[in-house]
């Protein structure tokens, strides 16, 4: 008998359910398919109004972030045969984020968040374009780098307790994003992105629970980066207790000397 | 524009978040969603976990005091330690600030990444010379302790 695997899968339909139900797929089991798949399978062969969003199919896109058995996971990493034949896996719309239909989340405030911290290099005193190219030592690029392979698929939201308890709170991938841009020694935004990452809603947010560290797939790690940047705003708010009228940005300090 | 006007002026505060989807599901986060799940009970075991550092600094305090009181308060504060329901709760307390400090050390290197000669040193050698310390430290204060006068 050929191996199966059945998905218990997140069904809403905005203009028919009040609150998501369950409905049961098996497919069948094959060595090479992850969890994405199995969805493409379902969509194409038993019910095609099956919504759910995916692009690359290769860890890259960050579009396919579902929880999968309770975890938020990229559907096109989650090989299915980790779960067994015969199992059944449960797949639901990444947690803490409003469902639009079925296993499709709303982005619009992530992407409102995303933009408050202003993840983009600021540089007002570029020098013009005949100066040639800005050259960075590869010392320069390592205080950043891991933080630039942000692919937002949001899978640390889902993950963060915080998320889920204060709408408000930035969050984890846009708080790595803003430290990205802030240790880049070609920003000037570390003064401008002050305000916004270092109040209750930013950093101070935080409550260092690491989840979001633990399941993002491209390693960022976003809770090493909040953490980060609490340490260089509590000196800065000292400096400028100790050093009222001399006091330069602490951040600013960081990312130039 | 008046789409908009309509859609947002009918909604609450929640769903005023986005203006293409006037309809969505959100589910509320239960008082227990710390229970569900082994990463976050423990981090709630280590936020609980400062209840028992400062129980024991409080402790410290009192018997400090207790100290400068003369040797007759001190005996009776060394008597009532030694009650089951005091030796019970100091057991419950190491173990939380035993597991306080661990996860500490280990959380350590990702918030303080030290750089030398340019590359971040792995996070196992900023946590290792925490854990040497707090040894060396524990070896001396066992030794005070229990050392024959």
């Amino acid at each position: 008998m050929a191996d199966k695997i059945v998905l218990e899968i997140a069904r809403y339909a905005p203009d028919r359910d009040t609150e998501p139900s369950f409905q049961k797929f098996e497919v069948p089991l094959r060595k090479e398919w992850v969890v994405l798949d199995a969805l493409n399978y379902i969509k194409d062969k038993v019910d095609g109004s099956l919504t759910y969003r995916w692009s690359c199919r290769m860890g890259v896109c960050g579009s396919c972030g579902m929880m999968v058995n309770g975890e938020p996971k990229l559907t096109c990493a989650t090989f299915l045969t980790k779960y067994g034949n015969g199992a059944t896996v449960r797949i639901e719309p990444l947690r803490y984020f409003p469902v639009i239909r079925d296993l499709v989340t709303a982005l619009s405030d992530f992407l409102v968040k995303l933009q408050k911290v202003k993840p983009w290099l600021i540089h007002p005193n570029q020098p013009p374009l005949s100066a040639g190219e800005f050259l960075q030592t590869p010392e320069q690029l390592d205080l950043y780098k891991q933080f630039s392979m942000c692919i937002n698929c949001t899978l640390c939201y889902a993950a963060c307790p915080v998320v889920g308890l204060d709408q408000d709170f930035v969050g984890p991938a846009a708080l790595a994003l803003a430290q990205r841009y802030n240790l880049d020694n070609r920003d000037e935004g570390a003064a401008e992105r002050l305000a916004t990452l270092a109040h209750p809603d930013g950093i101070w947010g935080c409550t260092f629970v690491g989840e979001c560290t633990r399941v993002c797939p491209k390693h960022v790690d976003p809770a090493g980066a909040i953490q980060q940047y609490k340490l260089t705003a509590a000196l800065d708010w000292v400096t400028s207790l100790v050093l009222p009228r001399g006091h330069k940005d602490a951040n600013q300090g960081a990312a130039h000397d | 524009m008046t789409e908009r006007t309509i859609i947002q002026g009918a909604m609450t505060d929640q769903a005023a978040r986005t203006e293409f989807h006037p309809r969505w599901y959100r589910k509320r986060l239960s008082t227990w969603w710390w229970l569900g799940e082994w990463h976050y009970l423990t981090f709630i075991l280590r936020e609980l976990s400062s209840i028992a550092v400062a129980w024991f600094v409080v402790l410290t305090l009192f018997q400090l005091r207790a100290l400068l009181n003369g040797p007759e308060t001190y005996a009776r504060f060394s008597s009532r330690l030694q009650s089951p329901l005091l030796i019970a709760m100091n057991a419950i307390a190491f173990c939380f600030v035993v597991f306080h400090t661990i996860t500490w050390f280990d959380a350590a290197p990702r918030a303080m990444p030290v750089r030398m000669r340019g590359k971040r040193v792995p996070e196992y050698m900023v946590a290792a010379p925490n854990y040497a310390l707090w040894v060396v430290i524990s070896a001396f204060v066992a030794w005070l302790l229990l050392r024959t006068p």
